[in-house]
């Protein structure tokens, strides 16, 4: 086995991993702060790389892209916090459920109206489309290298948010006694508007990312979506630590387990019935992973109490 | 007679109307989407006994529709190309085997779904059901035997004894025969102890252990049987369509089994009969009119869950009355 | 002497740095009523988590009926014939007082996995219900929702609950909570004779009440029973008066 190629794919997880958990923490807040259950943030992130992309063509920039993604899907979020999602908070999570799979309809649908049904193209700024010399001689896209670093940035930057400024004060008061800090007269509504818009600009920064990379279509937030759901039932509900971990466990199981496991079977059935068998186990290892994390822990990796 | 039985009792009539009306009126079409109702809305009455009575919110009932799917897809391509199943079990095409197969098949996955999904609650509980349909999308994705993506057609609709099963208003009537097999089930289960038990669970989960019941088991049991009904509903899915494929198994299909549900009334006996009128003539006549009718239904939606709670059945009977 | 209906042996239970159990032992003998008392955050809903089954304890025992019961979960503990009502009503909102009862004389019989036959027109349910709606003086509200019931009347139909159980002994946590002085003095009377039904083991604030009722009263302060004795002996017990009763008592 070619360490080089092995190398290529744990980075490959890290990235994968690293953009699950823009997804996921946006999740966790959302859920541990204001208890809420949100199926449209694959919608957010599909905002993102729309915005990223229709902005990146028509200025020719994609750094102007990119805060266009940020922008847009803050604004997409806060937009929908205000007339929906507010109404959300005290209901049960079917109807949390329902109403957030409403607007995954409503923001799929109006997209396709606005953008048509081909995928759109967004391509690699200049200044990152070159590539990185790894160990082993290959090379590795510098992007996917800068994808990496973002999201150690934003972890970091989440850390640094949670435990030293007033708002992540706020937060952590929040997740663990809702009704008391509305009591307290902090701005609860405010805070969850802000709360939302946060966790919806970081789906949107993952959607233009991974956009350059793959295409802009309807529906690209999806798949996504569900991961990040095992990553923070793993993780533990409510938990960014959590999150992290899980983030990176998943991107590196799941793009280590599709590169190894039909190479493991190949060892003793013929390579065409390896290549399908190790491809049908690879797209289930997750879960399964997931199955086995909740039978010995339940409540996830990080569970936090509530 | 209550208004609730009343109400029921008009739903389900008007649905019978579809099909006698489309025959005398020569437009056999309106048959098949009757069919289609009458199919989806068996499915939603297997959810709405997990959801419905016992509050529980299985975000992947998609895998036990498309597991029922998949056992007639499979054992009527295994019959139609003489191949023998593993085990040598032979494929079969006939309808009451594979009804019973796709029950036995639901059940099964479910127990094992079910046995682990239930011992979390709340959030977890729904994203690990969804978790664990996404699974079985996967596989049924990747596995090359039996179309993968593409699907699996059925050739021939499969049969039923003494019945021609590739007429449409036969086929409505074994539909419709079903569904209300599916009704009786559901009425019979929500007035029964067992229900009495399953309700209380989603009431009061505590009571219900203080009196001396373990939600756990019961609820495992309704888990179970919900999945069995909605699997022979994905088996006559794929005999309507005379195809399956993963798309039943995905999680857009999970959801649309709780629109139905929602946008009949939860908990109510005629509110997935309702749910999938609406739906399909929706999905039909908006469609017709637009490609982005999910936009509308979405709205729609929306404005159901924000307002309109109780769904149809809600709006013509009332809230619930438990006695 | 007999054995004691339920006995607690040195139970303790720490939340991290606090003691909410302390090394409580006390007993509950067969047709006495034995008080629970103690100032606010004494730990008395702990402890009777612990003998309901919803906590467990770190260590010591409880034995219920003879039999140690620390493996068995709330609903096994029910079914032995433990039966709990709660400080603020726990009820199935949506059923009827009629439909609360009949749950329990279901779980009684012990056949919850019956599928097909309603409930509403089976015998063998309600009427033992309606005979224990008529007992706590329901019999007219059986039909009402419970969540529709007054707060008196849902403590009223929390112990028409535990009676239909068969209850062996009685747990019985503040029923007296939130109630008008007419409706406290007929549970009063109502406990006093059930008593020689079943042992109760009353938490209670209302301290007529319990001077009233109780055989034997146990102090409970900072999760330490800190006195056990009968009405007299606790009413003049210094410690007692100093830690809860105050001077006047």
């Amino acid at each position: 086995m070619q360490t080089a190629l092995l190398i290529e794919q744990i980075l490959n997880g890290l990235q994968f991993g690293v953009m699950l958990f823009l997804m996921a923490a946006g999740l966790t807040l959302i859920f541990g702060v204001m208890g809420l259950i949100n199926l449209a943030h694959g919608s957010l992130y599909m905002v993102g790389a729309f915005a990223c992309a229709a902005v990146a063509a028509a200025t020719g920039s994609f750094w102007l892209g990119l805060v266009a993604s940020l922008a847009a899907a803050a604004a997409a979020g806060a937009l929908i916090e205000v007339t929906v999602i507010r109404r959300l908070y005290e209901r049960d999570h079917l109807d949390q459920v329902l109403a957030t799979f409403a607007l995954i309809l409503v923001f799929s649908e109006a997209t396709r109206w606005m953008f048509g049904s081909i995928p759109l193209y967004l391509n690699i700024p200049p200044l990152l489309s070159g590539t990185v010399p790894l160990p082993g001689g290959s090379a590795y896209p510098l992007y996917r290298v800068a994808i990496i670093g973002v999201g150690i940035a934003v972890a970091i930057g989440l850390h640094l948010l949670i435990t030293r400024t007033r708002l992540g004060m706020r937060i952590r008061a929040g997740e663990s006694d809702r009704e008391m800090i509305g009591a307290l007269g902090v701005d609860i509504r405010t805070l969850y508007t802000v709360v939302f818009a946060l966790g919806a600009a970081l789906a949107g920064l993952a959607g233009a990312m991974v956009g350059a990379l793959q295409s802009v279509q309807v529906g690209m937030g999806e798949p996504v979506l569900i991961l990040a759901f095992v990553v923070i039932v793993i993780g533990g509900i409510g938990s960014i630590h959590g999150a992290l971990v899980g983030a990176l466990l998943v991107g590196l199981i799941d793009t280590l387990g599709r590169f190894l496991l039909p190479a493991a079977l190949a060892a003793f059935m013929g390579p065409s019935a390896a290549a399908g068998i190790g491809a049908s186990l690879a797209s289930i290892l997750i879960y399964v992973f997931m199955a086995l994390v909740l039978a010995i822990r339940p409540r996830g990796l990080f569970a936090t109490a509530g | 007679m209550s208004r609730e039985t009343l109400v029921s009792l008009v739903i389900v009539l008007a649905l019978l109307a579809i099909p006698l009306w489309a025959t005398a009126a020569g437009e056999t079409f309106y048959i098949t989407l009757a069919t289609r109702m009458a199919i989806l809305a068996l499915a939603a009455v297997g959810l709405n006994i997990a959801l419905g009575l016992g509050g529980l919110v299985s975000f992947g009932h998609a895998a036990f529709f498309g597991i029922g799917g998949y056992a007639a897809g499979i054992l009527a391509s295994h019959a139609f190309n003489m191949e023998p199943l593993p085990f040598g079990l032979p494929g079969t095409n006939a309808m009451p085997v594979i009804w019973a197969v796709a029950i036995m098949a639901s059940g099964i996955v479910a127990l094992a779904i079910g046995a682990i999904s239930l011992r979390t609650a709340g959030v977890y509980f729904i994203m690990i059901t969804l978790a664990f349909a996404q699974m079985i999308f996967y596989f049924a994705i990747s596995w090359p035997a039996y179309g993968g993506e593409d699907g699996l057609s059925i050739f021939v609709r499969n049969r039923f004894p003494g019945l021609n099963t590739l007429n449409g208003l036969t086929f409505f009537f074994i539909s419709f025969g079903l569904l209300l097999a599916g009704l009786a089930l559901f009425a019979a289960l929500r007035d029964s102890r067992f229900g009495a038990a399953l309700q209380a669970a989603r009431q009061n989960e505590r009571r219900l252990a203080t009196v001396g019941i373990a939600p756990y088991r019961i609820r495992l049991a309704a888990f179970v049987v919900s999945a069995m009904v909605t699997g022979v509903a994905g088996a006559l899915f794929a005999d309507l369509n005379r195809f399956v494929s993963p798309s039943m198994l995905s999680w857009h299909m999970s959801g649309e089994l709780i629109v139905l549900i929602i946008l009949g009334g939860v908990g109510r006996l005629a509110g997935p009969v309702a749910g999938a009128m609406l739906y399909v003539a929706f999905e039909y006549f908006l469609g017709g009119i637009t490609e982005r009718w999910q936009f509308f239904l979405g709205l729609v939606l929306l404005a159901v869950v924000l307002f309109a709670r109780g769904g149809v059945v809600g709006l013509l009977a009332g809230k619930a009355r438990h006695g | 002497m007999a054995e004691p209906v339920l006995q607690l042996s040195n139970l303790v239970k720490t939340f991290g740095a606090l003691k909410a159990t302390d090394d409580v032992s006390l007993d509950l003998r067969q047709g006495e009523i034995h008080a629970l008392i103690g100032p606010n955050g004494a730990g008395k809903s702990t402890l009777i988590h612990q003998i309901a089954g919803s906590l467990r304890p770190d260590t010591g025992t409880i034995r219920f009926l003879g039999r140690d019961v620390g493996a068995l979960g709330v609903p096994e503990r029910a079914r032995m014939g433990l039966g709990r009502t709660f400080q603020i009503s726990s009820l199935t909102p949506e059923f009827s007082a009629l439909r609360n009862v009949m749950l329990a004389v279901q779980a009684r019989q012990g056949s919850s996995f019956r599928f097909f036959r309603p409930v509403m027109r089976d015998r063998s349910l309600t009427e033992p219900a309606m005979a224990m709606l008529e007992r706590v003086g329901l019999a007219d509200r059986a039909a009402i929702p419970a969540a529709e019931l007054s707060h008196g009347e849902r403590r009223q139909l929390e112990i028409a609950i535990a009676l239909a159980l068969g209850s062996k002994a009685f747990l019985l946590d503040e029923p007296m909570a939130g109630m008008d002085p007419e409706g406290s003095k007929t549970l009063t009377g109502f406990l006093d004779r059930l008593r020689a039904e079943a042992p109760i083991l009353l938490v209670e604030h209302d301290m007529d009440a319990v001077f009233a009722l109780a055989d034997r009263i146990s102090v409970l302060v900072y999760g330490r029973v800190i006195a056990t004795g009968t009405v007299a002996e606790i009413r003049a017990d210094a410690d007692v008066r100093r830690a809860y009763l105050g001077e006047e008592a």
